[in-house]
């Protein structure tokens, strides 16, 4: 149940891929059949990716992954449009990338500032209307948090932007195959998208750009995609995006019912049964495919250690099972302490889940919850 | 990540729990890091007859409270305060070096044990 680190890419998308290996090897910017094959075949997948999202063809860029389509988006749109303006706005809980390139833009004059969330990690909207400025460039708020799987609300910041004369950027890496989204409903100016999370490739995402809406150039060569992103086409992981989105756009409605009940189930059987467990993020403006519940007393390693050994996997808020020794910045933005940030748990659900394994968590982790309470030092004596 | 060892020490810890009326006990860590860690000891006739320890953190950090308990049960007081974090993660056939500062404190635990042993003694 860690969907949101890594996810199967779907066969039917494999199966899409494989002839343009070794078969349909031309490349599109070649003018002989093979080329026209693979440039066709180019043309599918940008319809594919950009009706996901109701966007135009020609507004989608791809990209080697979602920090790719972020870099292009934050450092190529601020600095594009620098002369307007030179400070940018994130919200607290924006993904790693996306605060690691602000920190790159302070670098380069930019003035970044990060506008906070309430405690199930809503966008404080009367927050970011004191921040945003006429001297405002670019707005980036994602779409939704990948760890606590708050949707956020995306048309109200673009009208807040635009009202500035700000572009705003939303990285919809978590949201994209979870929740409908539409680019022109929300009127958002650039919305980065992952091929994996979609059940697509790895290696692959995309960026849409907003008709009319420029970027300085970050990869310079050929002039591949519109010349916003130079280099060879990926014409495999493109193709497969292409599919990865068709096939979410069909199912997606129908999966979203279905993991929703998965996860209110997975959130009602831990917290009900477990006594100080608590859910992180809001507890229904978030996607389907997350439950992210902390456990009082305990760390989450330890937590994830011993569910592997049961056969379950699972992701920590944590700074104990990653590579900094800071816990999630997401879980602290939302006003938790350090100690119960430590502790706490992210389900994200896919595809590969089902009834019968939600049950098993709710049926394993109380004992595994007991057994290191019983443990730790910090356990009240009412729950040894 | 972690060694045979360690994944051992966190499955089933050795020495977990309190004692009752101990001779000395000794906490480290800090919540806000994510490790807090109890040794608590029994001495008799200068060596540690009985220890067990409490540890709330990561699978290092409770691995390397059970292999501490390990070595100390039976040594000398003089002795247990020659055991090291490197000793410690040298019995357990290593640490992940990031593991090797925030989570491997139950040396320390261990010597405040003894201290605070020490110091009741007069």
């Amino acid at each position: 149940m860690d969907n949101g680190a890594a996810r199967p890419v779907d066969p039917r998308v494999m199966e899409t891929m494989i002839p343009y290996f070794a078969e349909i090897i031309g490349n599109p910017a070649s003018f002989h059949s093979e080329g026209f094959k693979a440039l066709n075949a180019i043309k599918t997948a940008r319809k594919q990716v950009a009706d996901l999202v109701n966007a135009e063809p020609e507004e989608i860029f791809f990209t080697s992954g979602a920090t790719e389509a972020n870099n292009l988006a934050l450092i190529g749109g601020a600095q594009r449009y620098k002369k307007q303006g030179n400070r940018v706005i994130i919200s607290a809980i924006e993904h790693i990338s996306v605060i690691n390139i602000t920190k790159e833009l302070t670098r380069q004059g930019f003035e970044v500032a990060k506008c906070p969330v309430d405690e199930e990690g809503l966008l404080d909207i009367d927050e970011l209307e004191k921040l945003v400025d006429n001297n405002t460039v670019l707005i980036s708020i994602m779409a939704a948090n990948g760890e606590i799987g708050t949707v956020q609300p995306l048309k109200e910041v673009a009208e807040n932007a635009h009202s500035h004369g700000a572009l705003l950027h939303s990285d919809a890496t978590a949201a994209a195959g979870q929740i409908k989204l539409d680019v022109k409903e929300i009127n958002v100016d650039f919305m980065t998208l992952s091929s994996n999370d979609l059940g697509g490739p790895k290696g692959m995402g995309a960026l849409f750009i907003k008709k009319g809406v420029r970027v300085k150039l970050h990869m310079i060569g050929g002039g591949q995609e519109s010349g916003v992103r130079s280099g060879s086409e990926n014409t495999p992981g493109i193709v497969g995006m292409g599919k990865a989105a068709e096939i979410t756009k069909e199912e997606m409605m129908k999966e979203a019912e279905r993991l929703t009940s998965l996860r209110d189930r997975l959130i009602e059987g831990l917290t009900d049964v477990i006594p100080e467990s608590y859910l992180n993020g809001h507890p229904t403006n978030r996607v389907p495919n997350n439950a992210n519940i902390r456990f009082s007393f305990i760390e989450g390693e330890a937590l994830i250690m011993s569910l592997d050994d049961l056969g379950i996997q699972v992701s920590s808020g944590s700074a104990c099972a990653a590579k900094t020794l800071e816990p999630s910045h997401t879980l602290l933005a939302c006003g938790l302490k350090h100690e119960e940030a430590h502790g706490s748990l992210v389900f994200t659900l896919g595809k590969n889940n089902n009834h019968d394994q939600v049950e098993y968590v709710i049926k394993e982790l109380p004992g595994v919850v007991k057994r290191l309470r019983a443990m730790s030092p910090l356990t009240p004596k009412e729950l040894r | 990540m972690y060694s045979e060892k360690v994944l051992d020490h966190f499955k089933n810890p050795r020495n977990v729990g309190e004692l009752e009326n101990p001779d000395g006990e000794g906490s480290v860590g800090n919540p806000v890091c994510g490790d807090v860690m109890t040794i608590y000891i029994k001495v008799n006739d200068d060596r540690i007859e009985d220890i067990k320890f409490k540890t709330f953190g990561c699978g290092a950090a409770i691995a390397t409270s059970s292999m501490t308990t390990e070595l100390a049960k039976g040594k000398t007081l003089d002795e247990a305060l020659e055991i090291s974090k490197a000793n410690v993660a040298d019995a357990l056939d290593g640490l992940p070096p990031i593991k090797m500062h925030c989570s491997n404190l139950a040396a320390d635990a261990l010597h405040e044990a003894i201290k605070n042993y020490k110091e009741k003694k007069g």
